[in-house]
């Protein structure tokens, strides 16, 4: 370490600078975070992941043994039918689990792995706003998570149409659809599921908040997930699964009709609403009132 | 699950949750209270009929008989009567005669018993008060039934006037045809309405349907008292039927064939005979998996009605006979028609015709694997659009095929009265064996170019013809149906049921063309598949002559297949209360956003007041969650310029008054401020400050150079201010600069925190043990940065719990314990205090005694080994000059060290507990 010499000859008491350069609204930019995040191994596994899953499916479709002939279709038959099917099929084999685990890793690892490195602490001194930081880190969260829920699609989307030709879309009702639309119809889908799983970001959110341990915040969204998965099997319940979170999480398949069904989607749209409204501001509250203490 | 912690925010939160959630539940059904009522109705000819009548919260109420289907009983139809008595109607069933416990015979639906019963019942509703009452008489009163209940509906109906409306389910329209049918013609109806079956005199016995439905009435012996005044005990072949109906069905069942007679009783039995007197608006329920009674008998009674003038609406759902049993979406379309037209409730069902598609796809019990289809008319029916046709070539040579003497082995294509299970656990039932070799003949079309959704019952024209020199009766009884096949091979037996045929073939070799009418279905097939039409000579399910024959048969022609576009049924536009609700969820989300706006901008307004001294703390205390008191009225000043230490054990509270100072931690009494600003989380004169707090924090996947040029974009501050250079001289990391921070050792991570620590140079500088984890010339070089940094007219803060630290590095020094402050002062003044002074002696008693005459001296303490004394003004020297004269041995005189005695006990308290 070598006492530096250079500005020695300054001897000026602190100067106004950086009060004036200074400005709240300006801290943490979205590029500022975006490549914070974006170098992070987690993000590019999530990435890859989501990249590699339609390869494994047509690899797994391809290894799989020809079955003896049935008489009637199963859901796995209907996915080789044509890419579209294809991407309908590795959308509901990873909507359920895989993209809940996405949204909650984006969103509930965001703070709680700050406050594990330490380093949230000299962002809020730096200072970084509270809400600002909340804020950046939401939009970042978010805007990784939708590119990864459009990107499922769409690689399953190239996948299948390299394997199994543009063909029709079928949906397990037989109703079919031409491809053109089909497309359209199948990232609407995940645009749906990017606004329902609305309520697992805004939850992994305020856990990111509560606690220090990143593994805590992403398992505990899952978690909550699954058994709300688990109540919405028992149909015992009737009327009370639509209050469960995860009830309307296939909803999309209301897009695979014509005309399209939007009634589920719009049910599901508000219940993910209310969520993440009541979930995300409880998130601020927390974050704005807590004593940082990592 | 409560997503929320207590406190006022979340509650108003619950709040709007629970009301806007609200919302999500549309229509829940209020327990419905209901009072049923058992009687036992004598009848003209002196049969006792067993009756329940529900009784709806309020009457009077219009009313509705629910008539059960054959070989059940009043308590069979017990929650369709609850359901319609909840949506507040007089319901009355009954068990049929011959059936449950009521007495008498069954007549199958005879307009002089069963239908004059139901007539009776509907005069016993005209004398309840509770009934709402048209005219003197007339009951305002619907009918329903499913199967044998449909029957007696829809003769009900034709028979009496007083019906305001009636919903038959899987009916017959003429019995004859059902059980006996013949779906060939030379000279066949016109396909005019989608399932316009062919209904040819003197037909193949339905023998596996019959003779499952004869022995339900048969067995119907019920030990209940009452049934065995009819029941002429277990011997009896005819059990309780007619002696009439069971010497028709015992001559069939011999025969084989239909004759007059039974053909005339089982005409007296079909609402054919009286469907075109029907005026009251008609719900026709058929089902598309139905071998018993298909979708043609629906179509026959729907163009009767319509044919006279009345309205019908036609549903064909998924079941049937041979599927699943009606369910719950059949009961609320019967529930809201006779709403509509009993009650005046609800929307118009309307005349329209809706139809279910099923895909065939295996699937998970939630995913749903049907379409609901909806056309604004049965096509065909006066006022409806014509039928769409769609012609479909078929290839195949024309081909021989035997018929076996005696039948046997025979095709089997459908299994009455299991097909329910089989049926409800498949969409399409598949084609469970193959054909008995050499019995069917094949006529495929080219695989399909488009999907294509048929609806109805597809027509082909069939020419048998005799072989010569094979043995052949006159008349060819052959069974068509209509398969799919996939490019794999899979075939399918579209709608589970086959269609006989009678044909009288010329003797002379000659042969004869028919049109043949398929039966009534509805099936998607892909693009890519074939249609295949098969002639067989046998079906497990019906009686086939025992003469061997051998058949030429062809096909002329194209199979013409019923298509009918309908739109989705399903609800497709937005519900309004949910995207309401989503309106109101954003709404109060931006108004939320708005008001936390607000409060900031009037929050961090500058205050006026921009001088003051760079750090100031006043009152200042923290009590964590716990309960754990870490700070207690901690106040000092820190002038601009220099370097303070924090001096304090482990656990003095030193690192939680930083905390405060950097914003982290909420004080919960007093304040602090820097530069005149008081100092919250976020403040912006926090930019003033540069902090290292209680060890490094950096992101471990990038690299030290990367950590530092992240950390200053994420200040928002212009790169030009941020002075990297210097900053990563005292860092002095060299090529590590670019290596991932999670490869640093302890001292290269603690001197780039450091580093960013000072990023900007900011005006004061606090910084938390800098010295842990470097090794003596870093820390020796560290003391010299710190001294220049202050010597700029900055000022820095140093925490430490190490004397010597503070000694040589700072100017003035404030001393904490337990969370407070214990002294506060400049370095030198703590040291040298105010003329106190120690005496290292070998015999202290007597020294203290020599100082305390002294003049001048205040107070003189004996410590081990030595004295303190207070000289108040008096020469060190003069007072050693005394004691050495008093004999007393001096080993060393030096000023008191009070700030090292004060440490060094609050240490050793520390250290020995």
């Amino acid at each position: 370490m070598t006492p530096h010499t250079t500005t020695e000859s300054t001897r000026t008491p602190p100067s106004p600078v950086t009060r004036r350069s200074f400005r709240p609204e300006r801290t943490l930019p979205v590029r500022v975070e975006l490549e914070r995040q974006l170098r992070r191994r987690r993000t590019q596994v999530v990435f890859g992941l989501v990249v590699l899953l339609p390869v494994l499916l047509w690899v797994a479709f391809e290894l799989a043994p020809d079955a003896p002939p049935t008489n009637s279709l199963s859901l796995v038959d209907l996915a080789t039918g044509s890419g579209l099917n294809f991407a309908v099929f590795a959308m509901f084999a990873s909507s359920s689990f895989l993209l809940v685990v996405v949204v909650a890793l984006f969103f509930g690892d965001t703070v709680a792995a700050e406050a594990s490195w330490s380093s949230l602490r000299y962002l809020l001194a730096a200072p970084v706003p509270r809400a600002r930081l909340l804020r950046q880190k939401t939009v970042v969260a978010a805007v990784l998570s939708l590119v990864a829920l459009l990107l499922l699609p769409a690689v399953s989307l190239v996948v299948g149409t390299l394997a199994y030709g543009a063909g029709d879309m079928v949906s397990p009702t037989g109703a079919s659809l031409d491809y053109g639309p089909g497309v359209v119809r199948v990232l609407s889908g995940a645009v749906y599921l990017a606004v329902h799983l609305s309520w697992v970001a805004a939850l992994a959110l305020l856990l990111s908040v509560s606690t220090d341990a990143p593994l805590g915040a992403v398992g505990g969204a899952v978690m909550v997930s699954i058994v709300s998965q688990i109540l919405d099997q028992i149909t015992a319940l009737e009327g009370l699964r639509d209050f469960l979170p995860t009830h309307f999480d296939d909803a999309w398949a209301g897009l695979l009709g014509n005309p399209v069904d939007w009634d589920g989607m719009t049910r599901g749209a508000l219940s993910a609403s209310i969520y993440a409204l009541v979930l995300g501001a409880a998130a601020i509250w927390r974050f704005q009132r807590k004593d940082i203490t990592s | 699950m409560h997503p929320t912690r207590g406190g006022r925010p979340s509650l108003a939160l619950s709040a709007v949750l629970a009301v806007l959630g609200g919302l999500l539940l549309t229509g829940a059904a209020a327990p419905a209270d209901v009072r049923v009522a058992e009687e036992r109705v004598t009848t003209a000819d002196g049969v006792e009929l067993d009756t329940s009548l529900y009784l709806p919260a309020t009457t009077p109420a219009p009313a509705v008989l629910v008539a059960h289907g054959f070989g059940g009983s009043k308590a069979s139809v017990d929650a369709d009567a609850r359901a319609l008595a909840a949506r507040g109607f007089v319901v009355l069933t009954w068990s049929a005669r011959g059936f449950g416990t009521s007495t008498g015979q069954i007549a199958l639906d005879s307009p002089d018993h069963e239908v004059a019963d139901a007539r009776a019942l509907v005069d016993r509703l005209a004398g309840r008060p509770d009934v709402v009452q048209d005219a003197p008489g007339d009951p305002r009163v619907g009918v329903t039934g499913a199967s044998y209940g449909g029957a007696l509906a829809l003769l009900l109906a034709g028979l009496d006037p007083r019906v305001d409306a009636l919903a038959p389910v899987i009916t017959w329209n003429n019995l004859g045809q059902a059980l006996f049918p013949n779906a060939a013609a030379a000279a066949p109806p016109p396909a005019d309405t989608p399932a316009h079956g062919i209904a040819a005199p003197d037909g193949v016995f339905k023998s596996g349907w019959a003779g499952l439905l004869f022995s339900a009435g048969r067995d119907e012996t019920s030990d209940e008292p009452g049934a065995a005044a009819a029941s002429a005990g277990p011997a009896n072949p005819c059990g309780r039927f007619t002696a009439e109906i069971c010497a028709a069905y015992t001559e069939a069942a011999t025969t084989g064939r239909i004759s007059p007679a039974t053909a005339e009783l089982l005409r007296r039995s079909s609402p054919a005979t009286v469907a075109d007197r029907i005026t009251a608006p008609t719900l026709l329920v058929q089902g598309e998996q139905d071998t018993l009674f298909g979708l043609d008998q629906a179509d026959a009674t729907a163009r009767q009605i319509t044919g006279a003038g009345g309205r019908v609406k036609v549903e064909w759902f998924a079941g049937g006979h041979d599927g699943a049993a009606p369910a719950e979406a059949v009961r609320d379309t019967v529930g809201d028609w006779f709403d509509f037209h009993l009650a005046g409730i609800g929307d118009d069902p309307g005349t329209g015709f809706s139809y279910v598609v099923p895909s065939g796809v295996r699937a998970g019990s939630n995913t749903p694997t049907s379409r609901t289809l909806a056309a604004p008319a049965y096509p065909g029916l006066p006022g409806a659009a014509a039928l769409l046709t769609t012609p479909l070539p078929l290839e195949g040579d024309a081909q021989e095929i035997v018929h076996p003497a005696g039948g046997r082995p025979a095709a089997i294509t459908s299994l009455p009265g299991l097909g329910g299970a089989l049926g409800s656990a498949a969409g399409r039932i598949s084609a469970f064996a193959a054909d008995p070799a050499g019995q069917s003949a094949t006529f495929r079309t080219p695989p399909l170019e488009a999907s294509l959704v048929l609806a109805g019952a597809p027509r082909v024209q069939v020419s048998v013809a005799r072989v010569p020199g094979q043995p052949a009766p006159a008349e060819a009884v052959l069974f068509a149906r209509v398969t799919e096949l996939d490019p794999d091979g899979r075939r399918t037996l579209l709608g589970g049921a086959v269609a006989p045929m009678r044909v009288p073939v010329p003797a002379d070799g000659t042969p004869a063309t028919v049109t043949v009418t398929l039966p009534g279905l509805v099936a998607p097939v892909e693009s890519g598949n074939r249609l295949a039409v098969s002639i067989a000579t046998t079906d497990q399910g019906f009686t086939s002559p025992v003469e061997p024959a051998v058949w030429q048969v062809d096909v002329t022609g194209d199979l013409i297949v019923p298509v009918v576009p309908g739109t989705s049924a399903t609800a497709s536009t937005v519900p309004l209360g949910p995207l309401v609700g989503i309106a109101v969820v954003l709404a109060i989300a931006l108004l939320g956003w708005m008001g936390f706006r607000l409060r900031r901008r009037r929050a961090t307004a500058p205050v006026a007041a921009e001088d003051g001294p760079p750090l100031r703390v006043s009152g200042l205390a923290k009590t964590y969650a716990g309960g754990f008191q870490a700070v207690k009225d901690v106040s000092f000043t820190v002038e601009q310029g220099i370097v303070l230490g924090l001096l304090g054990p482990n656990g003095a509270g030193k690192t939680t008054v930083l905390r405060m100072l950097m914003g982290l931690v909420r004080p919960t009494a007093g304040t602090v401020s820097a530069f005149g600003q008081p100092i919250g989380p976020g403040s912006p004169v926090l930019a003033r400050i540069g902090a290292f707090v209680e060890g490094p924090g950096f992101l471990p996947h990038l690299s030290g150079a990367d950590n530092l040029r992240l950390y200053w974009a994420a200040t928002g501050r212009p790169a030009a201010e941020a002075h990297v250079e210097e900053a990563l001289e005292i860092a002095d990391l060299g090529a590590a600069l670019g290596r991932r921070v999670g490869t640093y050792s302890q001292g290269m991570r603690q001197r780039l925190a450091i580093a960013q620590a000072m990023l900007g140079l900011p005006d004061l500088l606090v910084l938390d043990e800098p010295t842990n984890g470097l090794d003596p010339p870093q820390i020796s070089a560290m003391r010299e940065v710190l001294r220049r940094y202050a010597a700029r007219g900055r000022t820095v803060v140093v925490s430490s719990h190490l004397l010597a630290e503070v000694e040589q590095t700072c100017t003035h020094v404030v001393v904490m314990h337990r969370g407070e402050v214990v002294a506060d002062g400049t370095v030198e003044e703590i040291i040298a205090g105010g003329g106190a002074a120690t005496f290292t002696v070998d015999a202290p008693e007597r020294a203290a005694s020599v100082l305390s005459d002294l003049a001048g001296v205040l107070s003189v303490e004996v410590v081990e080994g030595g004295v303190h004394a207070e000289l108040n003004g008096t020469p060190r020297a003069e007072a050693v000059r005394a004691l050495v004269a008093a004999g007393v041995e001096v080993a060393a005189a030096g000023p008191r060290r009070r700030l090292e005695d004060a440490f060094l006990q609050l240490v050793g308290e520390d250290r020995t507990p």
